[in-house]
């Protein structure tokens, strides 16, 4: 292609602009405080779990990470969604960004479910319903990174991408119900009406989460913090760092035709 | 009378890379079409766009009357195709490929019209004989039978001529050259500027995506054509 | 009239698969051994007693469909990519959802004919009767759900450059669903246990087809199409 038209096609990619650029660095300060604030209370301020000891603080980061995780993997259905209706390229990128914060926060999310693990359950990992779909809603986002990566042409990747990332969705949803079919799982129902067999869950290392003081506010203020702004920032620094990318790449075929 | 084959401001990128830019190509009905270019040049995106396997990033396409995309059933409808893949399936016979493909394209079709268009290729008697034993040769004939079976107006051939041997190649010639005589319009994409000054009455050269060249063949050799050629993609045929 | 009917061109597609497989058995043939080694290997490497037997075999029924499933996914949608046959279809006047529904139809009738395979050397193996109308019901719709998923899978991986090695990887995350509550549905029905118990699992499998029928009818379009 001629220079001219390398050179419009990097001119046509969007550009960070200065508005932009400030509001997403307010918005990193704010979540990086709102983070700091969320331990404090978690780790601080609420009083010390009577059955479990210190090592029940590690819900503040497990159950907030999932909640980034299902929001960042919501963003990637949206992004692909709109991609295949829109076909404009800055949906996709969007679906790729939630994918890969959505992978981070899930990892934060299994690796602190497992540490809790050893000193409760006395294993790091069990079969657990929850921490297997867990780790299989991991794996299919993994997938989706393998798939990407093995398609050449770059529209048949954007395509594909984001029909797998539409149908991945099934697994975040299933991670998310599955206390509720499968009650043989130590994880409490936190958000809706409990439905499964009460007696169930009173095996090992239930959660009394109104037995001591501050728990409930400082997971609700971890949650809101970890699925409002944790997500989105991390997701917008992405798309920035792809467009980047794009950009680089557009222009060094600028320089190749030269 | 319009152009059966019609595109105005053809646009279609990969990714960031341009392949066709804001074409403009027609095709009379009765033509025959030779469509030249290097590897990359954007012959089969064209194709593909023209029967509809592939969407344009800008710009119209209209066969028939008809537009793609919104129209395309009625375009393929229309459009009998022969690549340098077969299209066949290779565990059914010959004759339960073509009853396939006629049923694909609703056309009503009983043994004599199988046995005609087999006949018309040179394979009526191998009708009941699987795909997979036939050489490269039979199997381009008979994807030239399953593309004329509904009767399309546009005959599309995609390289047809890769890995034909000297025989193959000689049939293909006459079919194509009947083919023709018998109406159809036909677009052949193709490397080899000697067949295509002889069949074709008329060579597109694209270059870099838009028509470098757009000439009458009546009379012009392929000496003459390989030198437009060159002239146009600044490199020696076939390359 | 320009566009083929959708019931006959799903029906072409449909007899056109049968018609291959009937003269090669290509796909049958393959899943068949495959299914007869893994339920053998089973067998062997979990020296099940009866007792136990009950209890697992409806997993080791359900592993051994689904990867005998892949299996012939990966050679339908292989068979149209070979000679460009993808295109050829996609070439006709014929709705992308009717290729769609067609492979869909094929799979299914190839991968229940393995089912029908495994019912009986299963039961006779294991000394359980595997016949029972819920368990039948739960093949029916439980490997109904997974072709689904996977024929739109197949036609995307056949297109990558890992091609086979690829299916299982992505299908089998997203089929999940599908199997949890097919097992459990199954496991149910052999227990002898209530039927309120587990009726619940069959009618979870049969609203998860329903979903992902009609998701994968849409999507597929896209995932054939430039």
């Amino acid at each position: 292609m001629t220079a001219a038209a390398a050179h419009s096609a990097a001119e046509s990619l969007p550009r960070a602009n200065r508005l932009g650029s400030r509001l997403l660095i307010l918005l990193s300060i704010l979540t990086v405080i709102g983070v700091l604030i969320g331990l404090y209370l978690g780790m601080i301020a609420a009083g010390t779990d009577i059955e479990q000891g210190e090592v029940q603080r590690l819900f503040y980061i497990h159950v907030p990470s999932f909640a980034g995780a299902f929001i960042a993997f919501a963003a990637t259905v949206v992004g692909g969604v709109a991609y295949l209706i829109t076909r404009s390229v800055k949906w996709d990128t969007l679906a790729l960004a939630g994918v890969e914060v959505g992978l981070a926060l899930a990892a934060i999310n299994l690796v602190t479910g497992s540490v809790w693990a050893r000193p409760i359950w006395n294993t790091w990992w069990n079969w657990d319903p929850r921490l297997t779909s867990d780790a299989i809603m991991i794996l299919t986002y993994a997938a989706y990174l393998m798939l990407r990566s093995g398609i050449d042409n770059v529209d048949t990747r954007r395509r594909f991408a984001s029909v797998y990332g539409i149908l991945a969705f099934s697994t975040v949803l299933i991670t998310f119900l599955i206390i509720r079919i499968r009650p043989d799982t130590i994880h409490p129902v936190v958000i809706g009406p409990v439905l499964t067999d009460a007696s169930m869950m009173a095996s090992q290392g239930d959660f009394e989460l109104n037995a001591t003081p501050g728990v409930t506010s400082a997971v609700a203020f971890a949650s809101a913090v970890w699925s409002i702004l944790v997500p989105w920032v991390l997701v917008w620094w992405r798309i920035r760092l792809e467009n980047i990318a794009h950009r680089v790449s557009a222009l060094r075929m600028k320089v190749m035709e030269q | 009378m319009t152009p059966l084959i019609e595109t105005k401001g053809l646009t279609k990128a990969f990714g960031l890379m341009p392949v066709l830019r804001k074409l403009e190509f027609t095709v009379e009905r009765g033509e025959f079409v030779a469509l030249l270019g290097h590897n990359g040049s954007g012959k089969s995106t064209l194709m593909r766009m023209l029967c509809g396997l592939s969407k344009p990033t800008a710009g119209t396409i209209r066969v028939g009357g008809w537009e793609l995309p919104n129209e395309a059933d009625a375009v393929r409808s229309q459009i009998g195709v022969v690549s340098h893949k077969t299209l066949l399936y290779d565990t059914l016979t010959a004759r339960e490929n073509l009853r396939f493909f006629a049923s694909l394209y609703n056309t009503p079709i009983d043994d004599a019209k199988i046995n005609a268009a087999l006949t018309r290729v040179g394979l009526g008697k191998r009708g009941d004989d699987l795909v997979r034993g036939f050489s490269r040769g039979m199997q381009q004939r008979l994807s030239i039978a399953r593309a004329l079976l509904h009767s399309p107006d546009v005959l599309i051939f995609d390289e047809p001529y890769t890995g034909l041997d000297q025989d193959g190649s000689i049939a293909l010639d006459g079919l194509l050259k009947d083919a023709h005589s018998a109406g159809h319009t036909i677009l052949m994409a193709t490397h080899d500027l000697d067949r295509a000054a002889a069949l074709a009455t008329r060579a597109v050269i694209l270059s870099r995506g838009v028509i470098g060249v757009d000439m009458p063949l009546e009379g012009v050799s392929g000496s003459q054509l390989a030198e437009a050629y060159r002239r146009v993609t600044g490199v020696a045929a076939g390359g | 009239m320009k566009t083929t009917p959708f019931f006959k061109a799903v029906m072409a597609i449909v007899r056109k698969d049968l018609q291959a497989e009937m003269r090669g058995r290509e796909l049958v043939g393959a899943m068949g051994i495959f299914a007869l080694l893994s339920i053998l290997i089973f067998s062997f490497a979990l020296e099940l007693d009866r007792e136990a037997r009950t209890e697992v075999i409806s997993g080791v029924l359900w592993v051994t469909v689904i990867f005998s499933s892949i299996l012939g996914l990966n050679r339908s949608l292989a068979m149209e990519r070979d000679q460009g046959n993808l295109d050829a279809l996609l070439l006709a006047p014929i709705g992308r959802g009717a290729v769609y529904v067609g492979k869909l139809i094929g799979n299914y009738i190839f991968t229940l004919a393995i089912s029908a395979i495994l019912l009986p050397v299963m039961s006779a193996l294991y000394s359980v009767s595997l016949f029972d109308p819920f368990v039948l019901l739960t093949l029916l719709l439980g490997v109904l759900g997974f072709t689904t998923v996977g024929t739109l899978l197949a036609t995307m991986t056949v297109q990558t450059r890992a091609r086979e090695a690829l299916l299982p990887i992505v299908m089998m995350p997203v089929a999940l669903p599908i199997i949890l509550a097919a097992v459990r549905a199954s496991t149910g029905a052999l227990s002898g246990s209530a039927q309120g118990d587990w009726i619940g699992w069959v009618q979870i499998l049969g609203a998860l087809d329903a979903i992902f029928v009609v998701m994968c009818f849409f999507l597929f379009p896209f995932v054939v199409e430039e």
